[in-house]
């Protein structure tokens, strides 16, 4: 019983923003709108049941003014550089799909740092590889190897900026740890393990 | 006065979109693969609809007209990368890709 209800509490903000988006749809927000939202929030998180999200129960307000500041300053620049390439003259496409080995562990930061690179123009999620969190990803007009280390060390800092907005307390010690190590070492930040101790197999 | 500045704030941002909207269509025709036209067929319109939807919210404000932008460009947000994602996968496993245009394939290198 007391697991359940730790459950529940846990799911309160998704629940929350289920009444939220279906007063927003109307767009008043009055009594009636908020008691029917809940209502069907009841509804819909009965009947379309889905595992539970593990929230982190962190957020900083700051850190998630500046992550979405930057998402869409990012969208703009890059909509800006992709369409250039589609009506410009003279484009050879050179692409790539490049494997971001990502340092957190939570499926739910996973996703986030899927969805905030893939709706920047330029990239697009291939694959995902969930047990070691590796991001795959195809990205167009990249030409050499500087130019896709600098596309990872842009994913990487992405991944930060999700985790510093609203990831756990381990997942944020777990990214500045991870980050100092690679440092320390000359890694390449976000290269697979198993490119950086020899030649790929 | 307060007309002549919101028709320039909706001239310069319907045009916007539509410039991203003709991009999107050019790429669709000269970009040489599938998985490169993803790019242009997904990516550019998420400004445009942007830009489109801030036009609204701006000339006609009013709290119910913004909750329904944000609502949209939300979803907007969220599906366009699903969408991508799904037609990318899809064409990445059943082959349809030039290997000649990628200077790097870590996902055939992960593969084994």
């Amino acid at each position: 019983m007391k697991e359940r209800l730790g459950g529940a509490v846990n799911q309160l903000p998704l629940f929350l923003g289920l009444v939220l988006l279906w007063a927003a749809l109307w767009g008043r927000f009055s009594w009636l709108n908020l008691v029917t939202g809940a209502v069907f929030a009841a509804i819909v998180s009965v009947v379309f049941y889905l595992p539970a999200v593990q929230l982190s129960g962190r957020v900083n307000l700051w850190r998630s003014a500046w992550l979405f500041g930057k998402l869409l300053w990012d969208i703009g620049r890059a909509s800006v550089n992709v369409a250039w390439l589609a009506v410009g003259p003279g484009y050879t496409p050179t692409n790539a799909i490049i494997a971001v080995h990502l340092r957190t562990r939570s499926d739910l930061i996973l996703t986030w740092t899927a969805v905030a690179t893939s709706i920047v123009p330029g990239s697009i999620v291939v694959d995902i590889e969930r047990v070691d969190s590796t991001l795959f990803l195809h990205v167009i007009n990249m030409h050499d190897t500087s130019e896709t280390d600098r596309f990872r060390a842009s994913v990487l800092a992405t991944e930060r900026r999700i985790v510093m907005a609203f990831g756990s307390h381990e997942d944020v010690e777990r990214v500045s740890r991870v980050q100092n190590e690679e440092e320390r070492l000359g890694i390449t930040p976000g290269e697979p393990p198993e490119y950086t101790n020899g030649a790929p197999s | 006065m307060s007309a002549l500045w919101s028709d320039v704030v909706t001239a310069v941002l319907v045009l916007l979109a539509a410039l991203m909207c003709l991009a999107a269509g050019l790429g669709l025709l000269r970009f040489p693969d599938v998985l490169t036209r993803l790019h242009s067929a997904t990516k550019p319109q998420i400004l445009g609809l942007m830009a489109v939807t801030l036009d609204i919210a701006v000339t006609n404000f009013s709290v119910g007209t913004l909750t329904l932008v944000l609502a949209i460009v939300l979803f907007q947000a969220l599906t366009a990368p699903m969408a991508a994602h799904l037609v990318a996968r899809a064409a990445y496993v059943t082959d349809h890709l030039r290997p000649d245009l990628l200077v790097l394939d870590e996902l055939r290198d992960a593969r084994g």
